[in-house]
């Protein structure tokens, strides 16, 4: 039954795309249409995923499409039900904030609207056909169509230099990243019957081409989810593509990878080695900090955005490196609590990822303008965004009580049971690991103090931000209900933790050992003596202690009215925005404190008699320009050379055939 | 039922207790440096003036800024409700363990920190800028004090660490050492003592926390000065109760209790006096040796957690 739903989801995704080819005459219509079936399919793809996840069981059906004797075979168990309803859920936002978002294009005219919501329907449909293909054919077949989808999207504003770019680094990413996965598949294939994955899943591998099979994975899921050093097409291709869509690339389509990487490890692979654990742990930490440290220096509002996205899937990856293992050294139990940890942050991080993209996307609609020291005070012109973009900053920066604590929280908890193994080398890793996660919590409440005090505090510092004005009902109902939602899955941990529960049961063959003992007040993981959070107690216990402190300080109000007045300006004349601290000097001492991290180029001219002082401050990625630009440049030069035997001379092209047909001679012969 | 009502006044104990040991570490500091200061509750006093002032807002100023004390001062009486200050038994304790404790101060900070950009002065983001940044240094440091902590009472939950510590046999255990030293230096930081910041200055080359608050005045300073005498409270408590676990409740019997508290006094007091002559003795650091500082916290920490499982865990 749910998979029927899911299929419909599907269905009526890839009739959203065909609705942008028939009605692109009428774009107004045609949008109007297009997200609203792209809503409907969100909407089942949750009810569907949810009814999976709840009721635990598989629904397996073969389509009579492809080759005979390789049909597609679709599946829905618990954990693609998970990420199906993240998925359905990150697109009925995006289904309420795309038409309102999109109408500059269909007004101005300049951009095909058509192009963006035809795309829009197939990369959604390539998403949830990854989540529920249950053979390697039909995945790779989604993953592509996935990729390419989201190819032409991000490069959908192709006017623009940079954006092209952009696209390019990040199709030329999925196209090796497919590869990977291919190879991946292909070793598994190679050692079961068949291409479905049950046989896959039952494929006896010796523990070299295990973890040969478990590299390809790796490396190729984690081109999609953007683990430092792999990340770099990311901070490139997510701020230029329109915001819905960075939204849904940042929150829902970096979890389908991880949802890959589960699928490829934890059910096809099966036979966890600590080895692989380690790496994948190692891996999560440095892209957690490495994520967040790129973050604090940028100051373009999305870019910023998306070096938290690498982020996040460094804590995801923290999640699963410990669950691997404790699986693996015999801990099921501990290692069901960083899984659930780490699917819990999961759909956290789509949450919020995407309620930040919105709104986001709303200041940029407004401003124009990429550039966050171009902006300030819009807490008093767009007071809705700016209301849930705090909740946003809030659950990103795992404080208490909204829902990105809660996942923070829950790995740690894992962590924290390093001393289970006994002490050596592993016991030692995992603590540090868990230090490094409490740094990058830290910096990213530094970098969201930064970018809610720059972008939406203090006195604005352009003319377009003046002019700003609260985005449209629609734009403001997908923010809404996104925030409620963070702080939702913040209150309800132990409901969800319940929820996820099955996952690990299902893989490690045993669940978190405390959540029989846990209510909904409480939340204990691994027994009510060792840890416990209560979120709603924590909620409830704010609010007691805000009215209390309110209703003792009321009566003092009453007979003490708040005079308003002008700040004072240490005498020197009004107060002007240039001088607020912007996102570079507010980073600067961090900077100071990290200056290994970047590759920092620091430039002050002096004050000519034409022109005053002029400051230049460029900060690049290490990673980029030492790993990448290198291999580009070797590969541009020996190109070049190659090139040389294209002379366009008919004579020498014959001369090559001649000479190659002696060469095959000499071979046969 | 009785244990939350218990746990109120526990809250209530250390909120009302908090302005004492603020007057009584100013006390202490002027009677070593021969000075007349203000009797210990002076801070009452000041707290009192602070609720008869009138506000005055800036015009530039958001809601933010109106509900940023709020949230910090509530944020901060959560916090003191969780501590086991007197007895280990009260039902507080559940609702979060030490991790969110320090979730507790980071969200107090965020807010604090929002607030000093939002008037758009340039002293609130020069505040908001370093504290931040100490803070990022100070909060791995101090994790991974209560990482090491928590392996080794296998708990996070600060009442059956307190509890646990306090029947165990006395050992000085290396990793508890390093972890407490750690834990000391990393709590001068965060409430903003000397050597890192000195809440008696208003000199804007060095101030850090008084940067950030600048602009605020009347009922919301109270709440804002209020809330970081309570910090200093609660990291007092939370040091004492570790290092030294002897006299907390283990039960919730009112003798018991009654005894506790007393002792939590006692105890309070005593860092207090150390708090102030260390203060006395040393100069407040430039800006940019604080890394260093908070850099030995982190090495500290981390070898008290290595020696844990290096040659505890068996």
């Amino acid at each position: 039954m749910s998979l029927t739903v899911a299929q419909l989801a599907v269905l009526a995704t890839l009739l959203s795309s065909l609705v942008a080819l028939v009605l692109a005459k009428q774009p107004r219509l045609m949008v109007r249409l297009s997200f609203l079936l792209l809503g409907a399919s969100g909407v089942a793809a949750v009810w569907s995923g949810v009814t999976a996840l709840l009721s635990n069981q598989i629904d397996e059906v073969v389509l009579p499409i492809g080759l005979p004797w390789l049909h597609v075979i679709l599946h829905l168990d618990a954990l693609s039900g998970f990420f199906l309803a993240v998925v359905g859920l990150i697109t009925i936002a995006a289904s309420f904030y795309g038409p309102t978002y999109i109408r500059r294009h269909v007004e101005d005219g300049l951009h095909p609207v058509a192009t963006l919501t035809f795309f829009t329907g197939l990369f959604v449909s390539g998403m949830y056909l990854v989540l529920l293909s249950a053979d390697a054919f039909s995945f790779m077949i989604a993953w592509e169509l996935m990729s390419v989808a989201s190819y032409f999207l991000v490069a959908y504003q192709h006017d623009r230099a940079e954006n092209r770019s952009a696209a390019f680094v990040y199709l030329l990413m999925a196209v090796v990243g497919g590869a990977f996965i291919l190879l991946g598949y292909g070793v598994l294939a190679g050692f079961g019957d068949g291409f479905s994955f049950a046989a896959m899943a039952d494929a006896k591998l010796n523990s070299t081409w295990a973890t040969i099979a478990f590299l390809l994975a790796f490396v190729g899921f984690g081109l999609k989810a953007g683990v430092v050093p792999l990340h770099v097409w990311l901070p490139q291709a997510h701020p230029v593509a329109p915001s819905h869509i960075s939204a849904m690339m940042s929150g829902v389509m970096l979890k389908v990878a991880v949802y890959g990487f589960i699928r490829f490890v934890y059910d096809l692979l099966g036979g966890i080695q600590w080895q692989w654990g380690v790496l994948v742990l190692l891996v999560g930490a440095f892209s957690a900090l490495m994520g967040v440290l790129y973050a604090l220096m940028q100051h373009d509002l999305k870019r910023l955005l998306a070096y938290h996205s690498v982020e996040n899937l460094g804590i995801i990856y923290i999640g699963l490196g410990l669950s691997m293992i404790f699986a693996a050294t015999g801990h099921p139990a501990i290692a069901a609590v960083a899984l659930v940890a780490a699917l819990y942050h999961c759909l956290n991080h789509a949450l919020f990822k995407s309620l930040l993209f919105f709104g986001a996307g709303a200041v940029l609609e407004q401003s124009r303008q990429h550039d966050m020291d171009q902006m300030g005070g819009l807490i008093k012109k767009m007071p809705v965004t700016a209301a849930c973009f705090l909740v946003g900053c809030v659950s990103i920066c795992a404080l208490p009580p909204f829902n990105g604590f809660v996942s923070e929280w829950l790995t740690f908890q894992a962590a924290l049971q390093a001393t289970a193994l006994h002490g050596g080398i592993l016991g030692a890793v995992i603590p540090i690991t868990a230090a490094m996660l409490a740094l990058t919590g830290a910096l990213a409440i530094a970098c969201f103090v930064k970018v809610y005090g720059v972008v939406f505090l203090g006195l604005p510092r352009s003319k377009q931000i003046e002019e700003a004005r609260e985005v449209p009902f629609g734009m403001q109902v997908s923010q809404v209900v996104l925030a409620v939602l963070c702080l939702g899955f913040g209150l309800m941990s132990t409901w969800t933790a319940t929820a996820l529960n099955v996952i690990p049961q299902k893989f490690l063959g045993e669940g978190m050992a405390g959540i029989e003992s846990s209510t909904w007040l409480w939340l204990a993981p691994i027994s009510e003596k060792t840890a416990s959070y209560g979120a709603p107690a924590v909620l409830i216990g704010l609010l007691l202690s805000w009215t209390v402190a309110y209703l003792l300080l009321h009566p003092l109000r009453r007979s003490n009215r708040t005079r308003i007045s002008i700040p004072w300006d240490c005498g020197f004349g009004p107060l002007s925005p240039r001088m607020q601290y912007t996102t570079s000097s507010f980073a600067m001492p961090i900077r100071r404190v990290f200056s290994f991290a970047w590759h920092v180029s620091e430039r002050v001219k002096p004050a000519q008699p034409d022109r005053g002082p002029h400051y230049s401050l460029q900060v690049n990625d290490w990673i980029w320009l030492k790993c990448y630009l290198p291999v580009a440049t070797i590969i541009h030069k020996t190109a070049e050379r190659t090139a040389r035997i294209q002379g366009g001379n008919l004579r020498v092209y014959l001369c090559y055939s001649f000479f190659t047909l002696l060469f095959l001679l000499w071979v046969v012969v | 039922m009785t244990g939350w009502i218990l746990a109120l006044v526990q809250t209530l104990f250390v909120v009302l207790f908090a302005p004492f040991l603020v007057g009584w570490v100013k006390w202490v500091k002027c009677k070593l440096q021969n000075r007349q200061g203000p009797a210990p509750w002076q801070p009452y006093r000041d707290l009192l003036r602070l609720s008869r002032k009138q506000v005055v807002l800036a015009n530039t100023a958001s809601p933010i800024f109106r509900a940023a004390p709020y949230v910090v001062f509530g944020v901060t009486v959560l916090a003191a409700s969780v501590l086991p200050t007197i007895s280990t038994q009260l039902p507080t304790s559940s609702l979060a363990d030490v991790i969110v404790l320090v979730g507790f101060f980071a969200l107090a900070r965020f807010f604090l920190a929002l607030a000093g950009m939002d008037v758009g002065t340039a002293f609130g983001g020069m505040g908001s800028s370093r504290e931040v940044t100490i803070s990022s240094l100070a909060e791995p440091a101090m994790l991974m004090t209560f990482f090491t902590l928590s392996m080794y009472v296998s708990s996070t939950n600060l009442s059956s660490a307190v509890a646990f510590l306090s029947a165990a046999h006395f050992t000085l255990a290396p990793s508890l050492i390093f972890s407490f030293m750690a834990l000391i230096l990393v709590a001068v930081a965060e409430t903003g003592r000397i050597p890192i910041d000195n809440p008696a200055t208003h000199l804007e080359l060095t101030m850090i926390h008084e940067a950030m608050i600048l602009e605020y005045s009347g009922r919301h300073l109270l709440l804002i000065e209020w809330a970081s005498m309570l910090k200093l409270t609660l990291y007092s408590i939370l040091i004492v109760n570790l290092i030294v676990p002897w006299g907390v409740s283990l039960t919730l019997d009112p003798h018991d209790m009654a005894f506790a508290a007393l002792t939590v006094l006692g105890k309070v007091m005593v860092l207090g006096l150390l708090l102030a002559i260390a203060e006395t003795v040393q100069a407040k650091m430039r800006l940019f040796r604080a890394p260093q500082y908070l850099g030995v916290a982190f090495i500290l920490a981390l070898l008290g957690m290595m020696s844990h499982i290096i040659l505890e865990v068996q």
